[in-house]
Parts: C-alpha cells; sequence; structure tokens
C-alpha cells in the first residue's frame, strides 16, 4: 500500500519528516519497503519561454529565453511542443533529478544553462501521463508565478510511504486506516469524512431499480443512482494523489471511484446505467458462461466465479473486473453505484484466475459493511462536487452483515501474563483509547472493550494482547529465561555421528536438491518405484521429488567436472521419497559418490575404484557397529548406468540396506 | 706384591682416562677385572702368601678392584653421553619444512549452523526433533491455523504434489506433530531444523531452503511469557552473531501465533550503523516469532486455559550466509568443491 502523505493528513494532524513516520509504523508493526516524495529533484523553478528560435545546426532542438524570475537563461531544448509565452518547469544548473545532474554547458555549439522539465524527467512513471504530456515538455497554467516552486504550484510536493502491510490488516488498505493507526502513535484524533449531498427526491431507486442477490458469497450489496455528470479531467488534487498511490488517473468519474476506494478502503463499481438498465442480479456464473471484462478479453467462468448480472446476462466480475459492456465512457450521464461486500475465498479464487487488482486485494482481505455505506454515501459526495452529478434519492439495500463493534473482555492479568511485564492499568486504557476502541471497566481486573468493526483482525483477547504489546511498545518488554523445570534435552546423534564419521574419512558434506528431473529420477536404481510428481513445477528440471539421492549427487559431481574439479569425494544424508501401496513415505539415507584420486592419511593417494568406496562402506559399518554382521552380494542384473560386475549390494540380517556399485554410463564411480 | 698391584692400579687409570670409545673401555675392564684379567690374576696367586698376608693383600686388591671399576663406570657415562650428542648432532634436520599433509573432508556450512543451534538449545534443556519434509496439507497448514482459502496462505505459495500432499513450507510444521504425538500432553521444549520448500526461485530465493523452529508450551502457572521469548532469542541470537547484537521485535502477523513478533537484529556487516545491505537502517530482519495461538494448542489437543507457549523459527541460510561472509546464497547449493572445502576446520569461537 502506497500511502500519500498529503491524503492522510486530510484526516490526521500530524507533522512528523516521512523517514520518522515511516520508522514509527514500523515499530507499529508496519514494514516499509521504501519512503521518498513523490518528485525527487532539486532546483527546479517556474519559468516563462519569452523566446524560442530553431537551433541553427540541428533540425529538432530550440534555442530559448527563459525568464527564471531573477534571470534570464539561454536553454536549447529538444521538446516539439516549446515555444513562445508558455510556462515551463525549469531544472536550474545543478539540479539533481532522478536521472542524473543539470549541467550547464553547449548543446551543438549554443549555450545551455538549465533544462526545460517533462513531467517524466521528474521521476514520474509514464504510465501515469496524459498523452500530451508523454509526448514534451510540461505545459504550466497561465496563473502559474515565474521564480516559483512548480512542485508546490502542482500539488506534487507529496511524500509516498510505500508499506508491506501483514495479511491480517486489511483496514490499513484504506486512508482511513492509517489515519486511525498513526493517531494511536501519536495520539491523534481522526477527522470526520464529509459524506454530505443533496438528494433529488423527485426520483427513487427503489421505484424503478430491481436488485437480487441469489448468492451467499455476496453479504452486503448498495446501489445507488447519480445522472447527469459531466465527464472531464479530475481535479490536481485527486489526480495527484491517485498517482502517489499507484493508481493512473483516467477521468473524474472513474478516478472519484478509485479515490473513495482508497480513502475508505471498500472498492466501488460505477455501472453506465443507460447501458445496465433497472435490474442487477447477483448470482454465481453458469458452467462456461462467456463475460468480456472491461479489458475487452472475453472470459470463460466456471460456477465458483461471482457475477453481476443484468437479468438476463453477466456485466461484471464480483470484485474482480467489470465489464465492457457496462463501463463508464466519454458519454456516459448517468450511473449506478456499486458498494458491495463479495466473499473473499471466493474473490481470491477468480482473481488469481483471472487478474489480482487493487479491488480484488481488500475483497480478499475482508470489508467492514459500515464503510460500505460510508464509501457510497463520500461517492456521491465527489460525485456532486467534482463531476455536477446529481443525486437520485434512495437506496437500494441488501446488508447480512453485523455493523455494530466486537465487545471483548480482557483481564489486566492477562495482558501481564503474556507479555510477561507488569503494566499499570491507566496504561492498556490509554492504548485502548489511542486505538480509538471504547471500552467500560467491568471491575479492578478487567475491561470490557468495544471494537469498531474496522478492525477485522481482532476477535479474541489474545488479539487485544497483542495491540497494547504493539503500542504501548514491544521495546519497553524487556527479555528474561523462562523459569522452567531443569531437564536434560535429549538428541538422536546418529546422523551426526555418521556426518562426522565420512568427514573424517576424507570425503566432503553436501546439500543439493531434492527436486529433480522426472527423467534423471527414473535412473540409478533397479527398484520399482512410481515418480513423484509436482502439480505445479517452476522448471521441468525441477519436477519430481527424488526416490535414490544418486541424481542428484550426480548433478553436482557434472557441475564440479565442468570446473575441472576433478577429485570428487562427496557425500550427503538426505530424504528419498517414495509412494508404496498408496502411503506417502520417506527414508533418511546417506548416499556417496566418488572420482578421481582420494587421499586419506599420508603419502596415501590412489585412484578410486569399487575397493576404495567398498572400504569407506564397510568402515561405516563396523562404525556403527555391525562388523561381522554384513556382507556384500554380487549382484549383475544390468541396468545402462551401473557396471554388472562392479555391483555389491550391503546385507544386514538378509536385508538389503545399501549397494556400492560403479556407474558407466559415464564412467564415474560410486 | 703391594708394588705390583700399585703398578697395576696406576696402569688402569691412564688407560681409562685415554679410552676414547665404549668397545676399548670394555677391553679395558676385561684386561683388568676380567677372569683372566690382571687383578683377578693376583687374587688368584694369593694362594702362595701367608695367612698374615693374605687379608692385608686381599683388601688392597679390592680397594684397587673397586676404583677401577668405579672409574670405568664414571667413564663409561660420559662416553655414553658423548655418544649420545654425536648421534643427536648428525640427526638435525630443517624443522622448518612443512609437515606431511593430511586430507580432510569438509562439513556443509548449513548443518555446521544447524549443529551449533542443535547444541545451544540441548543445553537449555529442549529436545531435537524432526518430521517429514513431505506433509500433508494437515499439519503443514490447518492445524496450524491456516485453514484452506486464508489469505495467509499466499505468504508461501507450495510444492502440492496432491491435493493432501506438499512439500513442507516451513518447520512449523513440526508445531503441530510434535503436540499430536505428544499423548499425555505434558510440557515441551523442541528444536527442529530442517529443509523446507517453497515456489520462488530468484537471486535471493531458493526454491528450497532451510529453517529451524522453536517450540516451547508448558504449564500456565509456569507462564511462559513474550519477555521469556525475548530472552531465550537474545541468548540465541548472540550466541549465533556476537554477544554485541541487538534485537528489535516488530509487531508482525502469523496465523499459528498471537501476538506475532518479526524480529531484526543490529545488521551484522555495519554493526547497526547503516549500510547497503540493511538498506541503511541498521537492522536486518532474522526470525518470526510469537505467543502460541490459543487455536493451534486447541487444535492439537491442549487446552490453552491450562498451558502458554511461545514459537520462534529463522532461515539457516541466511544466518549461515552472514556467519560465514557468504555473499551469494547459490554457493550453498552447488557445492563447488573449492568452496566446500574451506570448510573442514572448526569454526572460530
Amino acid at each position: 500500500m502506497k500511502l500519500s502523505t498529503n491524503f492522510v493528513k486530510d484526516y490526521i494532524d500530524i507533522d512528523v519528516d516521512l523517514k520518522t513516520l515511516a520508522e514509527d509504523m514500523t515499530r507499529v508493526g508496519n514494514e516499509y519497503d521504501s519512503a521518498e516524495n513523490l518528485i525527487n529533484a532539486t532546483k527546479l523553478v517556474i519559468g516563462e519561454v519569452k523566446e524560442c528560435k530553431d537551433h541553427p545546426d540541428s533540425d529538432h532542438l530550440h534555442v530559448c529565453k527563459v525568464d527564471v524570475g531573477n534571470e534570464v537563461l539561454n536553454i536549447v531544448c529538444g521538446a516539439p511542443n516549446v515555444r513562445e509565452g508558455l510556462k515551463v518547469i525549469v531544472a536550474l544548473d545543478g539540479a539533481e533529478l532522478p536521472d542524473g545532474k543539470i549541467k550547464k554547458g553547449k548543446i551543438r555549439g549554443e549555450e545551455s544553462n538549465g533544462m526545460i522539465c517533462s513531467i517524466a524527467e521528474l521521476g514520474i512513471e509514464s504510465k501515469f501521463l496524459k498523452e500530451e504530456d508523454k509526448a514534451g515538455i510540461h505545459e504550466l497554467p497561465k496563473d502559474a508565478k515565474v521564480g516559483e516552486d512548480p512542485i508546490k504550484y502542482m500539488n506534487m510536493d507529496d511524500g509516498v510511504i510505500d508499506f508491506e502491510l501483514t495479511a491480517n490488516r486489511g483496514d490499513l488498505l484504506s486512508i482511513l486506516g492509517m489515519a486511525y493507526e498513526i493517531g494511536a502513535i501519536y495520539g491523534k484524533k481522526v477527522k470526520d469524512i464529509d459524506i454530505s449531498y443533496k438528494e433529488n427526491s423527485s426520483e427513487n431507486i427503489n421505484d424503478t431499480f430491481s436488485l437480487e442477490i441469489n448468492t451467499e458469497n455476496c453479504s452486503t450489496f448498495l446501489a445507488k443512482k447519480v445522472k447527469n455528470v459531466t465527464i472531464k479531467e479530475s481535479p490536481e488534487f485527486i489526480k495527484n494523489r491517485l498517482i502517489a498511490s499507484g493508481i493512473r488517473p483516467i477521468n473524474n468519474v472513474v478516478d472519484i471511484s478509485n479515490y473513495v476506494m482508497l480513502e475508505c478502503g471498500q472498492p466501488l463499481h460505477f455501472y453506465d446505467n443507460d447501458r445496465l438498465g433497472n435490474k442487477i442480479e447477483v448470482r454465481m456464473a453458469k458452467k462456461d458462461e462467456i463475460l468480456k471484462t472491461l479489458d475487452g478479453i472475453e472470459r470463460k467462468l466456471d460456477i465458483d466465479d461471482i457475477v453481476i448480472s443484468d437479468g438476463n446476462r453477466a456485466v461484471g466480475l464480483a470484485g474482480v473486473m467489470g465489464g465492457f459492456d457496462t463501463e463508464i465512457e466519454q458519454d456516459t450521464k448517468n450511473i449506478l453505484i456499486e458498494s458491495a461486500i463479495f466473499d473473499s475465498v471466493k474473490v481470491r479464487c477468480t482473481s488469481n484466475k483471472i487478474l489480482r487488482s487493487e479491488a480484488s486485494n481488500r475483497f480478499e482481505k475482508g470489508l467492514d459493511a459500515n464503510r460500505t455505506y460510508m464509501a457510497i454515501n463520500r461517492a456521491c459526495h465527489l460525485l456532486e462536487k467534482y463531476a455536477d452529478a446529481t443525486i437520485i434519492s434512495g437506496m437500494k439495500e441488501y446488508n447480512k452483515n453485523d455493523l455494530s463493534n466486537k465487545e471483548i473482555e480482557i483481564t489486566y492479568k492477562m495482558i501481564n501474563d503474556v507479555l510477561g511485564i507488569e503494566i499499570e492499568k491507566d496504561e492498556v486504557k490509554d492504548v485502548f483509547s489511542r486505538l480509538g476502541f471504547e471500552y467500560t471497566e467491568n471491575n479492578s481486573t478487567s475491561l470490557n472493550v468495544s471494537v469498531p468493526k474496522r478492525r477485522l483482525d481482532i476477535s479474541i483477547p489474545e488479539d487485544l494482547v497483542e495491540e497494547v504489546g504493539r503500542i504501548y511498545g514491544v521495546d519497553n518488554i524487556k527479555g528474561k529465561l523462562p523459569k522452567l523445570d531443569m531437564k536434560a534435552g535429549s538428541f538422536d546423534k546418529t546422523a551426526r555421528e555418521i556426518r562426522n564419521k565420512m568427514i573424517s574419512l576424507g570425503l566432503s558434506e553436501i546439500l543439493s536438491y531434492i527436486l529433480v528431473n522426472e527423467d534423471e529420477a527414473k535412473k540409478y536404481s533397479n527398484e520399482e518405484f512410481e515418480n513423484l510428481k509436482l502439480l505445479s513445477p517452476i522448471t521441468e528440471d525441477r519436477s519430481t521429488l527424488r526416490y535414490s539421492m544418486i541424481p542428484s549427487l550426480v548433478k553436482i559431481y557434472d557441475y564440479n567436472n565442468a570446473r575441472q574439479n576433478k577429485d570428487i569425494s562427496i557425500f550427503e544424508i538426505g530424504k528419498g521419497f517414495y509412494n508404496k501401496n498408496n502411503e506417502y513415505g520417506e527414508d533418511l539415507k546417506l548416499c556417496a559418490l566418488m572420482s578421481g584420486n582420494y587421499s586419506v592419511g599420508i603419502n596415501n593417494e590412489r585412484k578410486v575404484d569399487f575397493y576404495v568406496v567398498k572400504g569407506v562402506a564397510e568402515e561405516i559399518l563396523d562404525y556403527l557397529g555391525y562388523s561381522g554382521r554384513y556382507s556384500f552380494i554380487s549382484n549383475e542384473s544390468y541396468s545402462e548406468e551401473f557396471h554388472p560386475g562392479q555391483t555389491a549390494e550391503i546385507s544386514v540380517n538378509n536385508d538389503r540396506i545399501g549397494v556400492v556399485r560403479k556407474i558407466t554410463s559415464k564412467c564415474r564411480t560410486r | 706384591m703391594k708394588a705390583k698391584i700399585g703398578e697395576i692400579k696406576e696402569s688402569a687409570i691412564k688407560e681409562i682416562k685415554t679410552s676414547e670409545n665404549l668397545q676399548n673401555l670394555n677391553d679395558i675392564r676385561v684386561m683388568y677385572l676380567g677372569k683372566k684379567g690382571k687383578l683377578t690374576e693376583i687374587l688368584r696367586s694369593m694362594g702362595e702368601l701367608s695367612a698374615e698376608e693374605r687379608p692385608v693383600i686381599g683388601s688392597i686388591v679390592n680397594e684397587a678392584r673397586e676404583e677401577i671399576e668405579k672409574l670405568i663406570n664414571e667413564k663409561t657415562e660420559e662416553l655414553k653421553k658423548k655418544e649420545l650428542d654425536e648421534k643427536l648432532k648428525n640427526e638435525k634436520i630443517d624443522v622448518t619444512i612443512p609437515g606431511k599433509k593430511f586430507k580432510r573432508g569438509s562439513k556443509h556450512p548449513i548443518n555446521r549452523v544447524i549443529e551449533e543451534i542443535e547444541d545451544l538449545f540441548v543445553s537449555m534443556g529442549y529436545d531435537v526433533v524432526t518430521g517429514p519434509e513431505l506433509e500433508t496439507d494437515e499439519y503443514c497448514f490447518e492445524r496450524l491455523n491456516l485453514p484452506k482459502g486464508h489469505p495467509a496462505r499466499d505468504m508461501q505459495d507450495s510444492f502440492y504434489i496432491t491435493n493432501e500432499y506438499v512439500l513442507r513450507t516451513q518447520t512449523s510444521a513440526v508445531q503441530a506433530r510434535t503436540m499430536m504425538n505428544n499423548k499425555e500432553k505434558t510440557p515441551i521444549r523442541i528444536i527442529c531444523a530442517g529443509k523446507t520448500y517453497r515456489r520462488e526461485d530468484d537471486a535471493t530465493h531458493s526454491h528450497q531452503f532451510n529453517q529451524v523452529e522453536g517450540l516451547v508450551i508448558d504449564k500456565k502457572e509456569n507462564n511462559v511469557s513474550l519477555a521469556d521469548l525475548k530472552g531465550t532469542l537474545e541468548v540465541f541470537v548472540r550466541k549465533m552473531l556476537g554477544k554485541n547484537s541487538e534485537l528489535r521485535f516488530r509487531p508482525s502477523y502469523f496465523p499459528f501465533t498471537e501476538p506475532s513478533y518479526e524480529v531484526d537484529v543490529t545488521c551484522f556487516k555495519c554493526s547497526g550503523k547503516g549500510c547497503n545491505l540493511c538498506k541503511s537502517t541498521g537492522w536486518i530482519e532474522l526470525l518470526g516469532a510469537g505467543i502460541v495461538h490459543p487455536n493451534v494448542l486447541k487444535m492439537n489437543g491442549y487446552d490453552p486455559d491450562k498451558f502458554s507457549g511461545f514459537a520462534f523459527g529463522t532461515g539457516i541460510d541466511r544466518l549461515a550466509m552472514f556467519k560465514y561472509g557468504i555473499t551469494d546464497m547459490r554457493y550453498l547449493y552447488t557445492n563447488d568443491i573449492r568452496f566446500l572445502s574451506q570448510f573442514d576446520r572448526k569454526d572460530e569461537e
């Protein structure tokens, strides 16, 4: 979630710098990825092009005289739209822009003492730009004052913190949620949101519009009609706040639906009411039902997808994407606003198939039905104000969600026990006040806390303990060691003993991947087994769980061999996986691969052959206490990977527990 | 007769003094003291003497004999020492030439770290346990308060082989197994390290990696708290990364603990001053930890009214990288012999 600090300051009075805010939020559990100004540039000034002539030595460059207030600068500019009388953004000599530093110099013989900038050169991604801004330098309105700061003038003096939120804090996917969180840190109250508007009572939606909810996967559905909107460009503050939040401005109406989603955390959908008609039905899609989504793609749906229908056909994929046929167009006049809650798991599955969006992300995390109401009213307020809309009276309303607060009882003892501290009662109460949770004192030992619905993550007393820990500050809790009964730790050291023994025999331990190529997995074993394949592997080379460890070790042999490491004596203690009689399982195995020269002790280097490897096997068996109980049995059954005349199975009490053999296909010895 | 004895003695002393080796000295012994030696002959001829003279001469001969013997013994010692000195002198070698080389195998850095962690926790009374790598969805997710469709399952895209079986995405699966297997529902103190798997593969994520998991569950009256968790992790981190390491607990979210924390440690590269590794924050995220969620206790047969506990987990790969200054995670899995052979000695303490 990208937080525009200008945006959140509408709802909370704070005066802290960007880094401090980001760090303070981190301490209460909201990690951030970056905290940067929207525009990271210095020495920018508003200028006016006083003179603009073609460069004598270029077919596209211009030589301009630009008034920047205290002086008139000679600047060479290549933009096609530069012309006399234009108000522009000038980067002065020494300005730091995202792509580098501006220096005085000569461009094809003409002096240039700065740069006239496009918006892209200020670091705004081109996907957010209007067509005219992609093509050239930014044209400031006539009233821009020469010599002043263009970033302030354009309302782009914003700081943006990119938070990596935890999966349980869906409430923070909204400016209001962020305001409550910031308010809890600094002890500030969140201001009210303006949801006022006039209604045209000559018409009521309930008289003309019908709503049918035919699935339990829609728990709230609100609809309002607005008429006679004017589609135009959004005001600067809306556009800039959307850009700061990572959303592309389109037009005032579409922007308002996104703006309200950012503010309230409730995704909205606007239908062109004339194209939609006067009915909405929410139902599950039919098998193979076709819907053309607003990106123009025809989607084949399934019975697990929730759809919005006009009574005949699907016109929207609930929570994920609207339909092509009912979207807001340049000529849209009348709008139906949808503010709804759909099942989070269903939306998640559908969006995983089709598209993950800002909207689906919020549905997946869960929504507060109070906000569903707030958002639809806020949208009406903004449409009236910025799109000249007439709001039709009445609301189509379907709501199965509880709107009241959750009441949770918590004892001071529990807080102190879980956190391991002695926290004052007043401090506990202070935490809840800061969070905006009302409480009543039951008696001297416990509180009844009334948790607003927006905090969907809080449902049990333990959750409240976490809140106290968070806001009180974990740093204030001193670490100590648990007071538990003394006892000896237990430990099966067999694997460790084998590891140490193998190392003492001069072999190097490796750690290989258990996932191998399907064909490789089948090799190097004459046992019958079924390959265990992943349902969705990343690559074919890592698609199958190994049964034998040899394929993994051979891979490592190959890697080393290709790097001229010729003397290879490696081993691994790891797992091999199987399915026997429909039972999945795994065995812990020891596997060694030896090749090239092997040396142990003094002046005892020799080429690895069958007997060297057998010697290592015998040494391990003796070490583990099997001496006298094992035998090596020749096995000449042919497989192309192994030498039939140099294969011996290790037998202990008639159990075949291992094998020593020479790998022939690539002349390796194991 | 007396004079003759005196002469023999004088001559023997002279010869002993001038003798230069043990062989010659032995000849002298034989010549004077042997069965046919000069003094022995005198003794033999004593029969010719009178009864009065015999004891007198006898004692003179014996005195002479004792003196000669003593001198010979002394000379023997002297010559032996001389001979040894000579021998040692001849055997002098250049001790600065390098000794003979022995081949050593090496222990993989991941297992070195695992062993160190296991040893530390065993010393604090933890049991080392293991669990399957091919886990059931039930133990890997469901019993850890992660039902199907839970958004937190997003955090870990998993390798399933059937709808039910999955390569474990976290060693936490062993928590549920240990609790379920403990039929008497007695206190638990375990540490479990091993391989884990997630469906991601890039420069900083390997699809196979290693984790270690700790779980403590005890009777409510022993009150295993967040402060205890903090203290335990302080011991752990300071043992692994140095005693000046500080910890920072950041509230976070895991479905199996409540409250949950991510734990940062002082950046080992810059000691907290801020560098490119820690993105100038001075902190490195290292562990996930928290108080065991009552649902997890309940789902695995422990009564949350009678038991409480904490759990923590961390990635071993990163710990190994920090500890040994390994700059690229891929070195841990390519197993180049030249890389591995650097781990053929004991760690610095």
